[in-house]
């Protein structure tokens, strides 16, 4: 190939990647901006919260009742990391004057002492609770089913589109939860941890474990649960973090 | 004489160049994840030689305090990274492509005399065709990577639903611990792969931009030569 008739090519070639690619170049930086500066729904730019609930409506889709996390043996127990306390830190909390208040019930509001927690089946559970923030530790849980309550209790109005929101009793701190990650048969409402009763630090008197999501949604000291068509409010959520947090 | 020859398909060219900001944007935003829990390090006992990150590297980074939004930035961009891969692999594979791309018989060999030749150690010339021995093991090797950091990103983002994944990968802590390391082997690729292009210089680079690459008329390159000719 002769040097001019080369140069002209390489000319051509060169000016059609500079247009395609610097185009390429601009609508990505563009479309990053884009993402950045949108309006921002909880924290978080509205196409990324979009995205969140994307991926949130996939994991419902080949969400399994049945798949479990995995089971520890007992003696795989450990302490836990008592990773804040939002909604446990009020100093005028009395625990004997606890009751587990159940709204959105068939047969209207409820409030439950700790010993009708305990009459329901016992269920102990060794498992690892995973912290959103990358920890992990094998903890033994013993509690009621949450299942079991809905069970006896049974809710109002209970589809696979409506939803379970629990708070601490100060209303601080306060998760929303879907109802099949809500009646999973390892989600319980637990009362001793590692064959203790709950220690204050840990949710007493008793506390949300849901291993089918992160440590964000595993309420300490529940005041209030309510079965309800709307979708709950989420502390974390409202924070910028997922409102689904499951596995 | 000198002559344009074809190098790298259009379709390669835009998969290649997709998957940088992809893959910068999925390593930044896992930084941010990592922060909350930055564990990992290199030492003994109590003995750390490196840890990451140090302070500086932090404080220079703008990372701490940005969990929620890093994983909201990880779990929209990894749709992308991962089609923009898949689609790579399917090219390649339906294109015949991956002829150039995979291993073969011959590779270890040539991938040995390539490092010793990189190191100084060997003056034969290397062999003038599309990818040696070397960049196949790389070029193979880092696809299976981007796969790896999918698996074991599932494994921990999805830990009950594909339990048995991340039972397979030796638990959640250890998926963690593996994706960790895939991206320190990014790093590691991306390190070397400049250096090499550095080395190789502008006519090999600009085949990567443009497609088409200068050779010698009488010194055709044998196989990508004849393939497209």
């Amino acid at each position: 190939m002769p040097d001019e008739e080369l140069k002209r090519e390489l000319k051509r070639l060169n000016r059609r990647v500079f247009l395609s690619g610097g185009a390429a170049v601009a609508a990505g930086l563009l479309g990053w901006e884009w993402l950045q500066s949108r309006p921002q729904e909880d924290h978080l730019p509205w196409p990324l919260r979009k995205g969140l609930e994307l991926n949130e409506s996939f994991a419902k889709t080949y969400f399994g009742e049945a798949r479990l996390i995995r089971e520890f043996p007992r003696e795989a127990a450990g302490d836990i990391r008592p990773n804040g306390d939002v909604g446990i830190d009020d100093d005028d909390f009395e625990p004997s004057a606890w009751k587990l208040n159940v709204a959105g019930l068939a047969g209207g509001p409820l409030d439950l002492a700790l010993a009708d927690i305990t009459a329901l089946p016992r269920v102990e559970l060794t498992a690892e609770f995973k912290c959103i923030e990358g920890w992990s530790n094998v903890v033994n849980w013993t509690g009621a089913r949450l299942a079991d309550l809905v069970k006896k209790y049974p809710p109002k109005d209970m589809t696979g589109s409506s939803y379970v929101s629990l708070e601490t009793p100060d209303g601080e701190y306060y998760v929303g939860l879907d109802v099949p990650s809500a009646i999973h048969p390892q989600t319980l409402l637990a009362y001793e941890m590692n064959g203790q009763p709950l220690n204050s630090d840990h949710g007493a008197p008793l506390r949300l474990v849901i291993p089918v999501k992160y440590g964000i949604k595993n309420l300490k000291r529940v005041g209030r649960l309510a079965f309800t068509r709307e979708r709950p409010k989420d502390y974390w959520a409202e924070r910028g973090y997922d409102w689904y947090a499951g596995f | 004489m000198k002559r344009l020859e074809p190098k790298h398909p259009l379709a390669i060219r835009w998969f290649h160049w997709i998957n940088f900001p992809l893959l910068a944007a999925m390593i930044w935003s896992g930084l941010l994840i990592y922060w909350a829990n930055d564990v990992y390090r290199v030492g003994w006992g109590s003995w750390t030689l490196l840890h990451f990150f140090p302070d500086w590297f932090y404080n220079w980074t703008g990372l701490p305090h940005r969990l929620a939004e890093g994983m909201a930035w990880h779990f929209f961009f990894l749709w992308l990274f991962a089609i923009n891969g898949l689609l790579y692999v399917a090219y390649t594979v339906f294109s015949g492509e991956w002829r150039y791309l995979v291993p073969n018989r011959n590779s270890f060999r040539e991938a040995f005399d390539v490092v010793l030749h990189d190191l100084g150690l060997r003056k034969q010339p290397l062999p003038r065709r599309k990818f040696n021995g070397a960049q196949r093991f790389a070029y193979t090797g880092v696809v299976a990577m981007g796969f790896g950091s999918l698996v074991t990103g599932i494994a921990i983002w999805r830990s009950v639903q594909f339990g048995w994944l991340t039972w397979l990968l030796g638990g959640y802590q250890a998926a963690r611990t593996e994706h960790f390391l895939l991206t320190v082997g990014y790093v590691a690729f991306f390190v070397i792969h400049i250096a090499q292009v550095v080395r190789a210089g502008w006519n090999n680079f600009r085949a990567m931009v443009i497609g088409k690459e200068l050779v010698e008329t009488e010194d055709i390159p044998t196989e990508s030569g004849a393939e497209h000719a």
